[in-house]
Order: C-alpha cells, then structure tokens, then sequence
C-alpha cells in the first residue's frame, strides 16, 4: 500500500533517476523537509537545540562525511576527531583573521582547508589497506590533538589554549556566541545539514560514487575495469574530510562556543563518529542520520527517564547508560548488522507488500 | 496491580517534580569517568551543607534549598547540556568545578544573567569583574596559587639560580600558571621547565624520566584526577624527594596521596581553605544529615579535602544568597539578585565562628572590580603514618604586582574580542 510504484510512470529519464523515484517517499521526504524548516524553529528552546538537535545537525554531517570514506569506498579512519579540530581550528583562525567575511564561507573554508590535509593523510591509502590503514589514521588522529596543542599559534597564543568564538552574524542575526537564539543557529546547522546530505546523495549516485564503490568492493577488479584507485581514494578522503571539517567548525563555532581540542577532539569523537555510521548502516546516507540521532538522543532520553523520572542517583543513570548504549551497540551488530538503514529498508519492503504478505 | 503500577509512577514523577518557591543549587557533578575521584566528595560536600541547612534551619532565610545534580562525566558537552537541562528551573548560581565547562558557560551565563562560581578554577582574569559581571573565582585563583608556591619556596631560602619544573596538565587548565611562572622566573631568577602530561595522565614514564635526568630543585605540579597519583607514584620510584614537590590545590587530596603508600609522606599541596574534620559544623553534619541518613553519595568522604571544598563552596554560596536576601528584603531569590549578593558578599572571622567554621579559610570580602578575593595561600604536607593533610603555614598573601597586570591584560583581551565594555 505504501511506498508503491503503481501509477507512478516516469516520462523523463531524469524523473526515473530522481534520488526518490517513488512518489510516496518523495513527499514523505518534502513533508519532512517543510516540518524541519517551516515547523520546528518555532517550537525551538534553548534546551531543545543544545541538547538534542544542534549535536544531532551536527554529528549527521561528520557521519556523512566518514560514511563517505568508510561505507562507501572501504578505507577505515580513525582520524574523524582530528580531522574536525582541523575544520574548527581553521575556522576559528578565518573568524579571528578576517571578521568583515560572512560566517557561512569561514565554515565552507573550513572545510576545504580540511579537504586539503585529509587528502595529505589519505595519501598513505595508496600503499596500505584495511587495519593498517586504521593505524595510519589512528596517527593523524594523534598527530593533529598534539599540534593544535603544541603550537599556540592555532590559538592566537590565548594564555589557557582554547580557543573562543567570537560573535558573528548572518543577515545581521547572531549565529555564534552567547547570544544566539535557538531558532538561528538551528536553521544555520540545518542548512549545512541538508546542503551536505544532497550533496553526498548526488555525488555517491554518480560516476564518483560508482568508483568509490567499485574501490571498496574489490580494488584490483576496480582497477583492471579501468577506476584508477589514486584519483577514487583521494577524491573520498577529500569529499569525506570536507564534510567531517564542515561539522568540526560548526561543533566548535555554533555548538560549543569554546573549545580545548584534547578534550573535546581526542579519539573518544572517533569512535562516536564510527559507532554512529557503524549503528546507522554503512554506506548509506539515511544510516548517517539515524546513526546520529540514535546516539545522540539515547543517552539524553536514558538521562531524563532515569534521573527526572524515576529520581535515581545521577551516577547510577550514567553508568546505566554506558551499559545500555553498549548492549545495544551489540544486539545491533549481531541481530541487524547492516544497521538501522537495511530495518528502514526492511520496513519498506513490508510496507510495500501490506496488507498482503506473501 | 496495573492500578497500583500506575500510582507508583505518578508518585515517583511527583517526588521527583520540583516543588516550587525554593532556592535552587545546581551541581554539576561528575561521579563518573576518570576524574570521578575528585567529583564525588566536592558533590558529596556540596549536597551535604545545604541538606545540613534545609534540616538544621529550615533552608536560608526561611526558605528550603534544593540541590540539583547533573552528572557531567567532566565531559563539557554533557556539560552543556546539564546547563539548559537546569538554568529553567531557577537556578541561582552555577558550580561546574571544571575549566573546560567554565571556558563554556562564562558567556552563556551571563548571556542568560546567572551567576557562575568557579573557586579556585576556571578562568583566573574573571576576577577582573569590570569585564567579568556574571562569574566570580574568589577567595583564590590560580595564579595566586602559583605565586603562593614561590613564595612559600622564598620563605624557605634563596631561589635565585635554581630549577623548578612544573608538571601540569595539558588542557586549558594545566596551561594556567605558565605565564604567571615566566613573569616570576624573570623577577626571582629562577629556571622554570615545563613537563605537560596529556589526559588523562595515566602514563608519565617519559615526563619523570626527564625530571630525572634534569635533577630540578622543585617540582610544581598542576594535575587533577588520575594523573596527580601516577604522578606522586612516579615521583617516589624516582626517588625524588617528597617535600621539594609542591602540588596545587586540586593535586592534595587523600586520593593521591594514598596510592603511594608511605613513600608519599612528606608531599606539599597548596590550599586556601582548612583541612580535616577537627570544626564543629562537622557535628552539625553528623546529627542533622549522617545520623538522619541523609548523607549524599556513599557517606564516606566527610573530612576529606575535597569534601571539604565542596562543604566551603556550598557556605560562601548560602552566604552569598543570605546577602542577596538582605539587600532585596526578600526571601525569594532570583539569579539576578544571587549576583549581587555575591558581588557584596563579607566573609569575617565573626561570621566564619557562628557558621562552626573558625579559622577554616580566610576573611574576605568581594567588590565589584574585585571578584577574585585576595588570594591568600596556605600550605599543607601530607603524614602518611597518620594518614592526615596538615596545614603547616598560614594563608599569605600573593605577589598581586606580578598577578594583577596579568588579569588586567587578559580580561582586556577578552574584552576586546568580545566587544564587552569594561565598567562597574
């Protein structure tokens, strides 16, 4: 009954290769898109959005951006964290450096400059795979903590290493600092948000995307057919650290507001970034947002039934919470290893069949 | 038996709804993750005095206290998100006994103007309050703490000459005292090295390695959590001695001495507030909150430094709302309000007798320009066989001539950055 392509007919090539060729899921995708932009910033608080939506926005991009690289051209990275405090440490310097530029090219910036050293560290791709890859990125990770630490020029030799976010506006309503209002820096993070999820869509269905996954599925069989694994493993680490850049800069400028990069960048955002993609499904665009709704909005759901629900010690919910985003992470590896995505693909096909199964 | 489920839960959610027309402390605590050691008893402390006053007085000023907890891990995401979970219901002033959340909520506190209390944390040139309104760090910061180390090093013979390390924290904390000591080491002629120690600080091998190659006369240690342990482990397998390591406030409590065993006797750490449990507010404690099974946590920290830190920051806290209820005549607090009985808020000797706390820190009061305090350091050593910190100078004064150019130039940077027009 639902997601059927009965009386659907397409009559142009490009309507049959639209993203949502059905035209149920495409207004299913429309209505989202209208409550997320027209709805949700008026029922917006202070609350809301840096608890839940702000980090959801946010951690979609980055899990976009590794999907990229890990779901889909295979190439394992554990670098995620530094690759974002390279995205907000590059935008904290354009902020500082030039004050008169919009917010919204700092950020974009940002995210190019990202590009550019993710594909430094994406050169070793080119001679090592799998595990020792993961080493490789593992390093990056480390490396980037450590120079943004070490070299008090990143910070603009602020005596303590962290670095601020001075205000800044976008058609004259502050986007960053303390003064912000909810509803502004939603609609700021949605539009990064959306603008890179279309992006990442277009680009994983075209002729690059098609060499990622040719790369990802057997590299020698990718190069005998003609992919040439230089260009395909360095355009995904530079697409994918564009993207993990973007949200690095947003996390530090719109989110927090101040940073101190061990803490916030170190290896613990790896591993979130991954669970996230991980939990979601590899390789797909829809288990980018789910993966990152799931971890961001569990813990928070965990925290509020336990602690202003049931009126639990606070130290007995967060531990609780580190056993059942554990055990969870576990059930979905073993029951749906394909993540959230393939139960939301699962469904679909149910749906498509209902009421009558066969 | 679905009935009786039913009126379970609308009780629990009943018990747990705030009642309203109270005076709110939020605390943010970490009773989890690695610094979990140190989070406990300030929390445990914290929730104790204001269980002791709501039992004991009926609240402040005839109005009951409650405190809320959020558990922040030391994490200033969760940080974050502890601070919007909390600021709607009232809250009257903000502890997050973390730099990191700190450097966070300076902006968003006073953005939302609620007063944030970092003692002896946090931002040190906040105790410029011409450009820092809404956060205070008196009755000492970490520079004090640092130029209290020198001083307290002068006082023991000639620095002139010698080498201090200082083995810090690598995070906004740890990097705090840097400048201060460069500014010192230039006036006293001392060698100053530096040996940072990445979070968490479990691994220090290399760190000690080199302090045992270079052979520095002192060592100054800026450390919290696990790494002020392995620290004082490492120091005592290098044999280095004991009394020429001087740790700052938050690297001198039970916990990291005790790893150690006897070989952490005789181990300094700064302090601007008494130690053990020898005043009479601790019977108050035992009567009105342990006996009444009301204790916070386990129960077991009562005495300890940080416990006692914690019990300190909930006093100058009710002290400051009992201002605030004085100036505006009323026993409903607002944070607004909060913030002005902390920018008028006297602690003397009289006043520190009556709450059963003689001599417990130093008499202070705070102005508008001045939200810092005036910095007076003791020092305390550590006895292994008796398993007791004792203070062994008295709170001194700091080198202010050093410190306040300092202040004055960091706030005016942060001043300038953020377009904040210094006045009172």
């Amino acid at each position: 009954m639902f997601y059927r392509e009965a009386g659907d007919f397409s009559t142009t090539y490009p309507q049959d290769s639209q993203t949502f060729p059905i035209k149920f899921d495409r207004y299913r995708y429309y209505v989202v898109l209208a409550v997320a932009v027209l709805v949700m910033p008026f029922v917006m608080t202070d609350y809301l959005v840096n608890s839940i939506f702000l980090p959801f926005l946010i951690y979609a991009i980055a899990a976009i951006g590794l999907n990229i690289l890990t779901g889909y051209c295979g190439q394992v990275s554990l670098g995620t964290g530094g690759f974002m405090a390279v995205g907000a440490y590059a935008c904290y310097k354009l902020m500082t450096a030039f004050p008169d530029v919009n917010i919204f090219f700092h950020v974009i910036l940002a995210g190019g400059i990202t590009a550019m050293v993710g594909t430094l560290f994406g050169l070793p791709s080119l001679r090592i795979k799998g595990f020792y890859l993961a080493v490789a990125t593992l390093a990056a990770q480390f490396f980037l903590v450590w120079l943004f630490n070490k070299v008090s020029w990143f910070y603009n030799y602020s005596a303590s290493g962290q670095i601020n976010a001075p205000e800044r506006t976008v058609f004259g309503i502050e986007v960053t600092g303390p003064n912000t209002e909810a509803w502004a820096t939603y609609l700021f993070c949605l539009v990064f948000t959306v603008g890179a999820a279309i992006l990442a869509r277009n680009l994983t269905r075209g002729s690059v995307g098609r060499e990622w996954m040719a790369i990802r599925d057997m590299d020698i069989a990718a190069e005998i057919i003609g992919v040439n694994p230089l260009k395909a493993k360095l355009t995904a680490f530079a697409v994918s650290s564009f993207f993990v850049g973007i949200s690095g800069a947003l996390f530090f400028a719109v989110y927090l507001g101040a940073v101190e990069v061990g803490e916030v960048f170190g290896i613990t955002k790896s591993f979130l970034v991954l669970f996230m993609i991980i939990i979601g499904g590899l390789g797909s665009i829809f288990g980018s947002f789910a993966g990152a709704a799931f971890l961001v909005v569990l813990p928070v759901v965990l925290k509020i039934v336990g602690v202003d629900l049931l009126g639990w010690p606070t130290d007995i919910v967060a531990h609780f919470q580190l056993v059942i985003v554990g055990g969870l992470i576990i059930m979905f590896l073993i029951l749906e290893p394909h993540g959230l995505a393939q139960l939301w693909r699962v469904a679909k096909e149910k749906l498509r069949l209902w009421p009558f199964p066969h | 038996m679905k009935y009786k489920l039913g009126t379970y839960a609308v009780a629990a959610v009943m018990a747990a709804s705030p009642v309203m027309a109270d005076l709110v402390f939020p605390s943010l605590s970490y009773r989890t993750g690695p610094y979990a050691a140190g989070g406990i008893p300030f929390a445990d402390g914290y929730a104790d005095y204001f269980t002791l006053l709501n039992e004991r007085d009926g609240g402040i000023g005839g109005v009951e206290t409650r405190v809320l907890e959020c558990e922040t891990g030391y994490n200033t995401e969760k940080g974050v998100e502890c601070y919007e979970a909390t600021k709607g219901e009232g809250s009257l002033v903000y502890q997050p006994l973390s730099t990191g959340i700190t450097y966070q909520l300076i902006p968003k506190t006073t953005a939302d103007g609620i007063p944030m209390h970092t003692m002896g944390y946090g931002r040190t040139s906040a105790a410029n309050g011409q450009v820092f309104s809404h956060t205070f760090n008196y009755p000492a910061n970490y520079w004090n703490g640092a130029s209290g180390a020198i001083n307290y090093l002068m006082s023991q013979g000639d620095i002139a000459g010698k080498k201090i390390a200082l083995v810090y924290h690598n995070s906004a904390y740890g990097k705090e005292p840097i400048r201060t000591l460069e500014e010192l080491s230039e006036k006293h002629g001392f060698e100053l090295m530096l040996v940072a120690v990445d979070h968490p600080g479990q691994e220090q091998k290399s760190q000690w390695l080199q302090i045992r190659r270079e052979r520095p006369d002192n060592v100054i240690m800026y450390g919290w959590g696990v790494m002020n342990q392995v620290a004082i482990q490492e120091a005592a397998n290098i044999r280095y001695p004991m009394e020429n390591f001087i740790g700052i406030w938050w690297s001198g409590s039970e916990n990291d001495v005790l790893p150690a065993g006897d070989a952490a006797n005789g181990y300094k750490a700064l302090t601007f507030h008494g130690v053990g449990s020898d005043f009479p507010v601790f019977d108050d404690i035992q009567k009105y909150v342990v006996d009444a099974g009301k204790a916070a946590g386990a129960g077991d920290q009562i005495g300890t430094v940080l416990y006692n830190r914690g019990l300190y920051a909930a006093m100058l806290a009710a002290e400051a709302a009992k201002t605030a209820q004085e100036i505006h005549s009323t026993a409903e607090i607002t944070p607004a309000m909060m913030r002005d009985g902390m920018e008028a808020l006297e602690i003397t000797e009289a006043k520190m007798a009556e709450l059963g706390l003689p001599g417990f820190g130093p008499s202070f009061s705070v102005s508008c320009e001045n939200h810092g305090g005036p910095g007076l350091i003791g020092m305390t050593q550590w006895d292994a066989s008796a398993g007791t910190w004792s203070l062994i100078s008295d709170f001194a004064e700091t080198d202010m001539e050093v410190i306040q150019p300092l202040i004055d130039a960091d706030s005016a940077s942060y001043a300038s950055e953020n377009n904040i027009e210094a006045g009172c």
